[in-house]
């Protein structure tokens, strides 16, 4: 059976929108944080308070290097900055110093070069938008341009958070502790995904601009603070007061090369994905310009490029749970699921437009994905145990339809809403209970985006029930989800929303299928204690399934 | 491909692949099945003219099918397969690392790399001289006949020489870049691929690599031959009976160097003769590293000693050791079936002989690391208190050539008499580096102290002369590349990390997979062996030099990996433990150890390591 939007219970326009930021005064200034009682991090991140770095390089570049400076400086510059096309226009531009001939044949090479550029832009459309437009693009963020919250991150074990920011700047916080160290790098720009190190306490890889960073999180230093030219680590005891005191000061001093490694491989920039094996041994990175798939071993800093005809780049990574399988979608109507242990990779072509989204079930056997202007959800099924030889063999022959999220109007106390349309990210979380679904929606059209939450049901078979909407506070929209993994009482969904705000969506359910050890009895009762209602409406808090 | 894999596969078979011949062989056959394209391509790049695009074409058929060629062709086939039995000869899977430029020189003057280098350097001339007569024209022969006054005359083509002496000189420096880079060291990859998209994946790089290598040798060698042309020039002409034609220039000066059409052929036959050799190399490593399944348990007691663990105890060869290892590390990590096999009890008796085995070994491979960094540790502590004590010696003084000659005969005699002895790359046991490490130290050191009481015996005779402690000083410097010593300490640690990787696999596996509980028992060890090198390990990176990285160097056929083994073995180590204790969670308070290792292991349930 098809699940579709029409089964869904209607949203309850401005339901629970009781005050949800209690502002205690030593918050009001900064980011505001606070600890629930189930130590979740509500964050709040004003849009105003950001501010993006303006960074119109070649514009701005321009400016500062002036022409006083001799052709050959400014070529040199040029060569490094922007490779061979850069050099050829600088030579060209400056027609006044440099011999007739030489700035004909540069202008004639570059000419010929944009007619090649703009060949390969035609059988690849993606090739012709900017850096920042790309990952805007390819980002599961929706609205990544503009959204204050351009990343997040759950560590895989412990309570803890990375939030990637506008400013470029990343924010860890930790319920244990009340200082929350923030990363900066020089190279740090343009974040389009960060993800934490499995079996790992404090590596966090964060996709950039035009490389790969790995930051050191040190964990027992509590107020360790990562300043300016960034690296260096200060451990002394946590004292608010004293601190921006400090920190203003240091921003002279040498960075020490261990907090952070700099991955980078030419041509392989913006970096739009990064994704950690489950093991934790291998860092997987992809950029929609570069079509080769980076493997990096992180400790010795070297890569294997797994290079494949077809597609143009690769966009989105996502590893299954269990490490056999990968899945990379590209900027075109194909994806491909990589099996790890030979690294043989699986096409899946013909799609009607590229693959924007896929997740995988937590035992890796199951992978759904969604199609940029299609309104379904498809799922692949891998049968096979992983590990025989040719490992692909018992692989799906053809993609099922197992949600339908075409537009429907619901029927609300405050009139009929219109939901659904096409799909910007779905997350699973890791019980495999639920699936959340960020809908783009169409603001011309009167859609809002939201989020739409299945129950995924897998024994005996595969189903997907309806369960219900998350929504905002009033004229916000979410723009990236994460579940918590180390959630022990069901499923937590962690929202970022436009306001910058983030908050934390608790689903309370017994797992069906795999008993937790940890968790006896009864599960707590699903709202907290005197406090206001959470962020959603009543109806995703389920019923226990026993 | 997958056939091309099939046949390759089924082609060794496993006693094959336990004398460790049949891989190298189908290596170095495929490098000659590779030669005809590669020696086309570059028949059709040397006779490359860009206006007459058909006399070029029909001239490169007539190349190509001419008896000449296929002469040549047969002599290149000789050399790739020379060049193959010294890549079989010469190889190891743990690099030799020198840990000082004085012992560098040592590798460099050692007979076995003379041997190296002189038969390299022979292959050289031999490939250039297919080259030249490949090419044709004015580069076919070495002397021509030209007309003078005094009739026709036997004349030097120093066209032929120029192109015969860049061969020697590529193939000799090939052969030494070979030995300062450890081309010979063959490092497994992380990212296991089948052998023909490795190749496919490679080939960009291997082509690049040998266009520039040919570049840089051959500026070398051109700065070589405008100083001293004149000599091996004069010495062919003694020999041979030669004249120099007067009426053309000598290639040694600025105007008969700056001949394009000289310098391209150079260029693009040294890039012919690295190519080839390359690719030798590059196919033989991807042969011989690639992941062989071992049976665990034997079928028949006449396979028994090829499974799984016999492999592992076994100390000879170390590739195959190291094949074993890698193989324990993919299936605990990927085969469950297999996994099971370890964990299951032997048929009669019922006692886990695969699981001893394979724990055993993985043990004492990590106490023994853990024992040389401790020693290394314990080494450089009581080093540095000589070495101050060094520094605060007053400035010796003495007769300068006297104390040269005294001072330098021990000192190199003893550096001599170490050197050989650490140079066979291949050890057979992890246990040669200690030793290796300490004769080197301490002879030298007590070589030093002897040179300290003799300046100071000296010093009240004669006025206080500085330079000897310069040079003493040069002596210490050159004594310790710093990186160098930390890098010997972990050559071999690729063994560690599949020891590491495979065992913590398995154990995190046992926790739901082991019926019989053959694991549990042995749990206290293998974690307190892991706390342990996690100690020791985390000590040595406190230590100088040891946490600094080596620059990333651009693309060469050498492999650096085995600069930052270490810290792919730190990377390891923390994620081997993390994966335990991740499994086991709290269980892991009901394990024995000590209070030290449970306070480290509280950290690692905390996630604060």
């Amino acid at each position: 059976m098809m699940c579709s939007l029409a089964l869904f219970p209607p949203p309850l326009p401005g339901d629970g929108e009781t005050s949800h930021y209690y502002s205690k005064d030593e918050f009001t200034t900064d980011p505001s944080v606070w600890f629930e009682e189930s130590h979740a991090l509500n964050l709040y991140f004003p849009r105003e308070s950001l501010k993006p770095h303006s960074r119109p390089e070649s514009s701005s570049k321009a400016a500062f290097r002036d022409h006083c400076e001799t052709l050959y400086t400014r070529s040199a510059g040029a060569w490094r900055d922007a490779g061979l096309s850069g050099l050829l226009n600088e030579i060209a531009n400056s027609s006044a110093e440099v011999p007739k001939w030489l700035g004909v044949s540069s202008r004639c090479v570059l000419a010929l070069l944009q007619w090649v550029s703009s060949f390969h832009g035609s059988l690849f459309p993606h090739l012709t938008l900017s850096s920042e437009e790309m990952t805007a693009e390819f980002s599961q963020v929706l609205d990544w341009s503009d959204c204050a919250v351009r990343g997040f991150a759950w560590h895989p074990h412990t309570q803890k958070c990375a939030v990637a920011l506008l400013d470029d700047s990343i924010k860890i916080y930790n319920p244990k502790s009340s200082t929350s160290p923030t990363l900066k790098h020089r190279l740090q720009r343009s974040v389009a995904a960060l993800q934490w190190k499995p079996l790992c306490a404090s590596d966090l890889a964060v996709a950039c601009h035009n490389c790969l960073l790995v930051w050191h999180v040190d964990p027992t230093s509590l107020s360790t603070r990562y300043t300016h030219t960034h690296t260096h680590t200060h451990t002394q005891p946590h004292s608010p007061q004293v601190l921006p005191q400090r920190f203003h000061c240091s921003p002279s001093r040498r960075p020490s090369s261990g907090c952070a490694q700099v991955l980078s491989h030419p041509g392989h920039s913006p970096v739009t994905s990064v994704a950690w094996s489950p093991s934790g041994s291998l860092l997987v990175s992809a950029s929609p310009r570069d079509t080769a798939m980076l493997v990096w071993d992180v400790a010795v800093e070297s890569c294997v490029p797994l290079h494949r005809v077809g597609g143009g780049g690769v966009t989105h990574i996502s590893w299954s749970p269990d490490g056999s399988r990968l899945m990379a979608a590209t900027p075109s109507s194909l994806f491909r699921v990589w099996e790890t242990r030979m690294w043989t990779c699986e096409r899946w072509p013909s799609l009607k437009g590229r693959c924007q989204s896929g997740c995988w079930s937590p035992d890796g056997s199951r992978l759904l994905f969604t199609v940029q202007g299609e309104t379904v959800i498809y799922a692949l099924t891998f049968t096979d145990t992983p590990g025989l030889p040719l490992g692909m063999s018992g692989g799906p022959k053809a993609a099922t339809v197992v949600a339908d999220l075409s537009e429907t109007s619901l029927d609300t106390p405050d009139g009929d809403t219109m939901v659904g349309g096409e799909i910007q990210s779905l997350a699973w979380d890791p019980r495999g209970e639920r699936l959340a679904v960020l809908l783009k929606g169409d603001a011309g059209a009167g859609r809002p985006a939201m989020i739409a939450v299945f129950k995924t049901q897998i024994n005996p078979a595969f189903k997907l029930l309806p369960c219900g909407f998350v929504q905002g506070e009033p004229g916000t929209e979410p723009r990236l989800m994460q579940f918590n993994p180390n959630f022990r009482h069901g499923a937590q969904l962690t929202v970022c929303w436009s306001n910058g705000k983030i908050t934390h969506v608790a689903f309370y359910f017994m797992s069906a299928r795999v008993p937790q050890p940890g968790v006896g009895g009864s599960p707590p009762l699903p709202i907290s204690q005197g406090r206001p209602a959470d962020y959603v409406n009543q109806t995703l808090y389920t019923e226990l399934i026993s | 491909y997958a056939k091309y894999d099939q046949t390759i596969c089924s082609g060794h078979s496993k006693d094959g692949l336990c004398t460790g011949s049949s891989r190298p062989v189908a290596s170095i056959a495929w490098s000659v099945l590779l030669l005809p394209p590669t020696t086309a391509l570059y028949v059709v790049l040397s006779r490359f003219s860009l206006f007459h695009p058909l006399q070029w074409l029909t001239e490169c058929l007539t190349v190509l099918t001419s008896a000449s060629a296929i002469f040549s062709f047969i002599l290149l086939c000789g050399v790739v397969l020379l060049v193959g039995f010294f890549n079989l000869e010469y190889y190891s899977v743990v690099p030799s690392i020198a840990c000082s430029k004085i012992a560098l020189l040592g590798h460099v003057l050692h007979p076995r790399q003379f041997f190296h280098s002189l038969v390299h350097c022979i292959m050289g001339v031999v490939v250039a001289w297919c080259c030249a007569v490949t090419i044709g024209g004015r580069y076919q022969a070495l002397g021509e006949v030209t007309g003078t006054s005094h009739g026709p005359q036997m004349c030097l083509n120093e066209n032929h020489l120029v192109l015969l002496l860049a061969g020697a000189f590529v193939g000799y420096s090939h052969s030494l870049l070979g030995l300062v880079h450890n081309m010979n060291y063959i490092s497994f990859h992380t990212v296991q691929q089948y052998k023909y998209l490795c190749f496919k994946g490679t080939l960009p790089l291997v082509m690049r690599a040998s266009a520039v290598q040919a570049l840089y040798s051959l500026r070398n060698f051109l700065a070589l031959y405008f100083f001293m042309g004149y000599v091996p020039r004069a010495w062919v002409c003694r020999t041979l009976d030669l004249q120099v034609d007067s009426s053309v220039y000598s290639l040694d000066c600025v105007s008969g160097l700056l001949d394009l059409s000289l310098l391209y052929q150079l260029w693009i036959s040294a890039s012919f003769l690295l190519f080839t050799w390359y690719i030798t190399v590059l196919l033989f490593r991807i042969f011989v590293t690639e992941a062989y399944s071992f049976p665990v348990q034997p079928t028949f007691q006449e396979d028994a000693h090829q499974c799984l663990p016999e492999v592992i105890t076994g100390k000879q060869p170390t590739i195959l050791k190291f094949l074993a290892l890698q193989d324990l590390a993919r299936l605990s990590n990927h085969c469950p079936s297999r996994r099971q096999e370890v964990f299951s009890l032997s048929q009669p008796g019922g006692h886990p002989l695969t699981w001893t085995a394979v724990n055993r070994e993985c043990l004492s491979l990590l106490s023994d690391l853990t024992e040389r960094l401790v020693s290394h540790h314990d080494n450089v502590a009581s080093n540095g208190r000589t070495n101050r004590s060094w520094v605060l010696f007053p400035p010796p003084g003495g007769s300068r050539s006297w104390v040269l000659a005294h001072v330098h005969h021990p000192l190199t005699s003893s550096l001599m008499s170490i050197i050989p002895s650490r140079l066979p790359s291949c050890p057979s046991s992890p246990h040669v580096f200690p030793h290796v490490h300490h004769p080197l130290t301490s002879s030298l050191t007590s070589s030093l102290m002897s040179l300290t009481s003799l300046t100071s015996s000296l010093t009240s005779r004669c006025g206080p002369w500085p330079i000897c402690f310069m040079m003493s000083d040069w002596v210490l410097f050159s004594l310790q590349l710093p990186e160098a010593s930390s890098q010997a300490l972990f050559a071999d640690s690729q063994a560690h990390i599949w020891a590491l990787e495979g065992l913590s696999h398995l154990v995190a596996a046992s926790y739901s997979e082991d019926q019989y509980g053959v694991v549990q028992t042995t749990l206290p060890s293998i974690l307190s062996a892991m706390l342990m090198l996690q100690e020791a390990v985390d000590r040595h990176f406190k230590l100088p030099h040891a946490s600094s990285k080596p620059g990333r160097s651009s693309f060469s056929m050498g492999d650096s990996s085995y600069k930052t083994l270490r810290f792919a073995l730190r990377a390891t180590l923390k994620t081997s433990i993390y994966r335990i204790t991740a499994t086991f969670g709290e269980h892991l308070n009901a394990v024995q150890m000590s209070s030290e290792h449970r306070k480290r292991l509280q950290n690692f349930l905390e996630y604060k390591e």
